[in-house]
């Protein structure tokens, strides 16, 4: 593994407390568009505003959140989302997984213990696009890329509780 | 809820997700700080971004949590063989479950792939998940001809979509995990 994606795999061995905690599951359900979004839930969970904040920015530099702001779906701007998978050879992982990730559109990629051992998630500005990324993919690695798009989606809220 | 087109994205609106990208600025007054890097009133700002929220476009002002740090270290994909027929109804009882977050009908890729059905299963370990998707099985009965569990051993890329400026062909960038000149959009991460 390069030790550039080695943070993805740590886990963080830090304390929380009940104010963290708190402030992870609030923070969770998103914030109002105000001017002063931060205070509007430090009143709510009757904390000061900039104890908030401080926690807020740990939380972030611990990577206990990987990101605090708006949720952007891609979909609703125009652009697309495809889940894809590949069998690559265990000889050539490494070399594969560069060549993949070299890939401004992929967005995300997990290795997972199945015959197809790699799966990814393409985001592109058009729907045109994901077609053009999968077969770059296969061009740049020699290997098929199944394409998996959602055909139709059951959402729920998903929270994972601190 | 309409579908908008980066076509009909102004200028304005891509500078402000660029400016948005990295997450909201950790300050008392976060729009007001944006407002001022764009050149425009905070008001403006603040206009777009609700409309935004409203379009679909944001889906929520929000943390996102590290799975793994929060002790959910094992993420299961199940996935379904399920009758055509009933996808629709067992899709709604997958999805309506607290440890499944992401719930799906893709296709499937035969002979090598049967399933239909994507459910994502979160908990602190393996065997957790394992239990858990026997509950599952167990809610499907009949309707599933087998299923599956593909569970993740390494996070080999986390980002966002990256925004291309206007007229930028696509390209394949040397360094994936640095910051590109054009913006990055961080996404939920329903695929």
């Amino acid at each position: 593994m390069s030790t550039d994606i080695a943070h993805l795999n740590e886990t963080a061995r830090v304390h929380l407390d009940d104010l963290d905690r708190k402030l992870i599951n609030r923070l969770q359900d998103g914030l109002p568009v105000v001017s002063k979004p931060y205070a509007a839930v430090a009143e709510e969970l009757g904390i000061e505003e900039d104890v908030l904040l401080k926690r807020l920015e740990w939380l972030l530099e611990t990577r206990i959140l990987t990101r605090f702001g708006p949720m952007f779906d891609i979909a609703q701007m125009g652009g697309a989302f495809c889940l894809c998978a590949m069998a690559v050879p265990e000889e050539r992982y490494d070399e594969v997984t560069e060549q993949v990730n070299s890939l401004s559109e992929v967005a995300h990629n997990y290795a997972r213990d199945h015959e197809l051992n790699m799966w990814f998630v393409l985001a592109t500005e058009t729907p045109e696009e994901i077609e053009t990324c999968g077969k770059r993919i296969e061009e740049l690695t020699g290997i098929p890329v199944r394409l998996f798009p959602k055909e139709r989606e059951f959402f729920i809220e998903f929270k994972v509780p601190a | 809820m309409s579908t908008h087109n980066f076509e009909e994205f102004s200028e304005f609106d891509r500078a402000l997700v660029a400016a948005l990208q990295e997450g909201l600025p950790l300050v008392s007054e976060p729009y007001a700080q944006i407002a001022s890097q764009l050149g425009v009133s905070e008001e403006l700002v603040l206009e777009r971004v609700a409309s935004m929220k409203e379009n679909g476009a944001i889906r929520r002002i929000a943390a996102v949590p590290n799975h793994r740090a929060l002790g959910m270290r094992a993420n299961g994909m199940s996935v379904w063989n399920i009758v055509d027929e009933d996808v629709e109804r067992i899709g709604q009882i997958m999805g309506a479950l607290d440890f499944v977050s992401h719930c799906y009908q893709r296709p499937r890729w035969m002979p090598t792939w049967p399933y239909n059905v994507f459910a994502m299963v979160h908990g602190k370990t393996r065997e957790e998940c394992l239990t858990l998707v026997k509950e599952i099985e167990a809610l499907v009965g009949s309707s599933c001809k087998g299923h599956n569990v593909l569970f993740s051993t390494k996070t080999l890329k986390k980002t966002g979509l990256r925004l291309r400026r206007r007229g930028e062909s696509p390209r394949v960038s040397s360094d994936p995990l640095s910051q590109s000149s054009s913006g990055s959009v961080s996404t939920s991460t329903s695929a």
